[in-house]
């Protein structure tokens, strides 16, 4: 098991990669909730163009972490560093501006606009910034985003769905839109939380495809799964996740055997 | 054309057609007849249709497209149409600078607003902005009396200094007007028994609104609008896709500050005077009633509204028991009694009760406002399974003038 071995930093040095080719390095991260320690000291390096599975029990501070990642909560201590750029105290826009891209484990659509209309949104943040004043420019001359976002939207099987309203789709559906609107940016960094939780096994399978695909594309990703076939169908590395401190990291080969790993998590389960 | 999709277009040509041949439209019954109470084809009202119309299509810019609800916008129309009566008393009783200055200082106005109350979501963006709009129309009745002339409020006076202007005679009247075309000046046409009157103010204002719509359209189907609708969907996912909320809603904010702006501009530019009372929560309340009961978010519906409660104002409210009398005249006198009893509390200083019916039964039976109901309507007679998108409102040509 090849162990994070970086060492916690200065704050007043500023916040450095752990590994030579890490773009996300989280570092020393603790948060708390009315006591609950959700996360403690956790320190995390993701390599360049890697697929990284975060997984553990339920409770374990896998949505935590992310959350922290993507700014929606502030750790109590550390730091999440994306390339060189502290993330912690930035706004989700800002985070997303720099590259990092989250697929949602419940889908948070745009219920009121079409399926395409869901995908042009990050589409033209991609684009445009995270404003642009243009209330002259025509939506319907957008042909180049819109065919990316038509090409895209096939990659995850809804082109027969472009008109429909968001609202109107099978929770599945909502999934695949979800990462459409994830992969629709090419992000550097794509954090997938649980991105084929409810999915039938077929469309899993589909899924699975596709974010192998892109990984042949050199897109970062962090995936948060607690299917074992798609953990260990993507991942290169693997990081578990038990009662807020990461308890083991390595290859999944490395992670199968590992004993605390199965003490923790997988218990009498066959892997 | 125009940048206009399809349906867009027809939809513009259909709204230039109405507002053009309005004084046709709105006087359908003869002088002498007894229906002729119910013609809206008079000056007075027909700019109010406009003007309304111009204030609910850019209020439905913020509340029909990001869902922020604001309490105060009739602060902006209060503020457009001071910025335009001190246009008319300092520089020239030409309409197009007063009109000008108002969009300008209703927009610089509504981006200070805007700005703080846009902190907040909700129910406390709703509270701030109606805060904001009474503090504005206290501060207009007291302390800002030097500007606005308080209780009194402000018309143009025959000593104003007007550079721009040749100075008045003794006893002629400062009349607004556009190079020279008095804004007061009408054409009767007499065909048989009807009447119809071509006003010049009418008309500015009516070229106007169509203006506005056409902008309000562009809007809508932009990549801007777009945003304002995720706002609405869902601002929480937004920030997600690396899009800052406040940004645009601040820009729609100040966007509808100025079609209010241009609203108050204008009711100075037909009528030169000027008071604290456009100010007042009622008014602010008006452009809501007005959008909701057109349809939020569609591009037609506020102007509807806008045309319905402004008809209701103005014509359902000059019904009175005489009125009524002579319409069941041709019952027995007891039934009769009984009829105009039952009916008088609904007509006239009672519109408000009809208004407040009406508003309760589209609200419960058609949340999507007037234009659902006419969706609804052109489904059953032409089928039901054509795709709407929500926020076209195009899709469904108006059938009613006003």
């Amino acid at each position: 098991m090849s162990v994070n071995e970086n060492t916690h930093q200065d704050e007043d040095r500023g916040f450095q990669s752990g590994m030579p080719n890490s773009v996300l390095h989280i570092d020393d991260v603790h948060k708390s909730f009315a006591g609950l320690h959700a996360l403690s000291d956790v320190d995390l390096d993701v390599r360049e163009g890697e697929t990284h599975a975060i997984i553990g029990p339920n409770g374990a501070g896998k949505s935590t972490l992310l959350n922290v990642c993507v700014g929606r909560l502030k750790p109590d201590r550390g730091a999440v560093v994306f390339d060189g750029e502290v993330l912690t105290g930035k706004s989700p826009h800002e985070i997303n501006q720099l590259g990092v891209a989250r697929v949602f484990q419940t889908p948070e659509v745009f219920p009121d606009l079409t399926v395409l209309e869901n995908v042009m949104v990050p589409a033209l943040s991609n684009r445009d910034g995270h404003f642009t004043l243009n209330p002259f420019k025509r939506f319907s001359a957008e042909r180049q985003l819109r065919e990316e976002a038509e090409h895209v939207l096939e990659s995850v099987g809804l082109t027969a769905q472009l008109t429909d309203l968001s609202s109107s789709m099978s929770r599945g559906d909502k999934r695949r839109l979800e990462l459409a609107m994830g992969l629709i940016q090419k992000p550097r960094l794509l954090l997938l939380d649980e991105p084929t939780a409810g999915m039938a096994r077929a469309d899993t399978n589909a899924t699975i495809d596709l974010l192998k695909q892109i990984k042949e594309g050199g897109m970062t990703k962090v995936i948060i799964e607690h299917d074992m076939h798609v953990v260990f169908s993507l991942a290169d590395r693997i990081s578990v996740l038990a009662g807020g401190r990461i308890i083991a990291q390595g290859t999944p080969e490395e992670i199968k055997v590992n004993p605390k790993v199965k003490e923790a998590y997988l218990g009498e389960e066959q892997v | 054309m125009l940048g206009l999709e399809k349906s867009d277009f027809r939809l513009l040509l259909l709204v230039i057609v109405l507002t053009l041949f309005a004084p046709f439209l709105l006087n359908p019954f003869p002088v002498d007849s007894t229906m002729a109470q119910f013609n809206a084809g008079y000056p007075d009202l027909m700019q109010r249709f406009v003007i309304f119309g111009i204030f609910a299509i850019g209020f439905n810019i913020l509340f029909g497209l990001t869902g922020y609800l604001s309490f105060g916008h009739a602060a902006f129309l209060g503020a457009g149409s001071y910025a335009a009566i001190w246009m008319m008393k300092l520089l020239t009783m030409n309409v197009i600078p007063a009109i000008v200055l108002s969009i300008v200082v209703a927009g610089l106005f509504s981006l200070a607003v805007g700005f703080v109350s846009l902190r907040r979501s909700g129910i406390y963006f709703s509270i701030l902005t109606l805060a904001f709009a009474q503090m504005s129309y206290s501060l207009a009745y007291s302390v800002l009396t030097p500007i606005t002339g308080g209780e009194t409020g402000l018309q143009p006076k025959i000593d104003d200094p007007r550079i721009l202007d040749s100075v008045l005679a003794v006893g002629q009247q400062a009349r607004a007007n556009l190079f020279g075309l008095d804004m007061s000046t009408s054409h009767d046409l007499i065909v048989g028994g009807w009447a119809f009157t071509f006003n010049a103010g009418y008309y500015v204002a009516a070229l106007l609104m169509v203006i506005s719509f056409y902008i309000s359209i562009r809007i809508f189907r932009s990549p801007f609008g777009l945003m304002l609708r995720a706002i609405k969907s869902n601002q929480n996912r937004l920030g997600y896709t690396g899009v800052s909320a406040r940004p645009y809603t601040l820009a729609a904010f100040v966007i509808s500050g100025m079609y209010a702006g241009l609203a108050g501009g204008l009711m100075v530019a037909m009528d030169t005077q000027a008071g604290a009372e456009r100010m007042f929560w009622t008014a602010s309340g008006e452009v809501v009633l007005m959008t909701i009961l057109g349809g939020a978010g569609t591009l037609i519906g506020p102007v509807l509204g806008a045309g319905m409660i402004k008809y209701m104002e103005n014509i359902v409210s000059k019904i009175n028991s005489t009125v009524l009398e002579g319409w069941f005249a041709w019952m027995p006198e007891i039934i009769q009694d009984v009829v105009v009893a039952v009916v008088y509390p609904f007509v006239g200083k009672g519109w408000h009760l009809t208004l407040g019916l009406v508003f309760m039964l589209v609200v419960i039976f058609l949340p999507g406002g007037l234009m659902e109901g006419f969706r609804r309507i052109s489904d059953r007679f032409f089928g039901g399974s054509r795709k709407t998108d929500n926020s076209t409102g195009g899709t469904t040509a108006p059938t009613a003038a006003e």
